[in-house]
């Protein structure tokens, strides 16, 4: 059976593809690349991004942490007090990690000037220019993208009250608590003002804001979290207990 | 065309089939290093930030 089917192929005459079968072939290749393309994009591309990012973070946060031990030593046993704040740096320059432990115990990414999606945010978590700086009185508002490009806001929506998010300059490091989500139009620049929401009353308090897209895979809206400033302590009192702990 | 390519391939049916494999992993690897990077660039970028 086998072989007489064998040797009737073998002496059938291949017969010419057709225009119309190798248009199917094509066709259903371009279905199989888009599906790849999608998969690379929407995960794979986010994987290989997310961990780029995160290895950049912690050495931008070693770098921080070193050039804070060549700066003069704060008072021994001093209370940390009020925070200092650090100067406002120049477009697309990197000047601060974030550290989110509801992301994950290791998540850390870096927090660069701007929010230009070419420049800046395609590979750093964006600061508002014009906002204010981390622990400065005021709003600390700043921009990530929640799906692609590294996603370093994928888990935006987990947050929950009381998370604590880790803020590290040269100067030292800055921990805010959540307190509040929100979602906005596009427009809804308001959050984003020293007090949020509120474009015309002088600050007292110290927030911070977070953006990014949503619904995910969308911009027809914008997730926005809201974080309230706990504490500071100087860059020679090291990172928080919790993320000494963790190793970062 | 597919068809043609199996046949354009020479040796026995598991030389071919190895060819074959050689064959997509260069592609996928072309796709995933050089055509898929490229591709995103036209990609809209979904906006994360508020503004007026």
């Amino acid at each position: 059976m086998v072989g007489t089917n064998k040797r009737a192929r073998q002496a059938a005459p291949h017969r010419r593809a057709s225009v119309i079968s190798v248009l199917g072939e094509l066709l259903i290749t371009a279905g199989v690349f888009v599906f790849l393309f999608l998969g690379w994009q929407l995960w794979l591309n986010d994987l290989v991004l997310g961990a780029e990012q995160q290895d950049e973070a912690l050495s931008l946060s070693e770098q921080l942490g070193a050039a804070a031990e060549t700066t003069e030593p704060a008072p021994e046993g001093a209370e940390p007090g009020e925070p200092v704040i650090t100067l406002a740096s120049a477009e697309n320059e990197r000047f601060a990690t974030i550290f989110i432990p509801r992301f994950g115990a290791d998540y850390a990414r870096t927090v660069a000037e701007g929010i230009s999606p070419s420049t800046v945010l395609k590979d750093n978590i964006g600061h508002y220019p014009g906002s204010q700086m981390p622990g400065e009185i005021g709003n600390f508002a700043v921009a990530g993208h929640r799906t692609t490009w590294g996603a370093p806001f994928n888990q935006i929506a987990t947050l929950e009250l009381g998370d604590k998010i880790y803020v590290q300059t040269a100067d030292g490091w800055y921990t805010y608590v959540y307190r509040s989500s929100e979602y906005v139009l596009p427009t809804g620049t308001g959050v984003i003002a020293p007090v949020p929401q509120a474009p015309n009353v002088a600050p007292t308090d110290r927030i911070m804001t977070m953006t990014s897209c949503n619904p995910m895979l969308s911009d027809a809206e914008r997730i926005i979290a809201y974080a309230v400033f706990e504490s500071w302590q100087p860059a020679s009192a090291g990172a928080p207990a919790e993320l000494a702990q963790s190793g970062a | 065309m597919y068809g043609a390519l199996w046949r354009i391939l020479p040796g026995p049916w598991w030389v071919r089939l190895f060819l074959l494999l050689m064959l997509i992993a260069a592609v996928l690897a072309a796709c995933l290093y050089f055509v898929f990077p490229w591709l995103n660039g036209f990609i809209n970028v979904t906006d994360v930030t508020v503004d007026g």
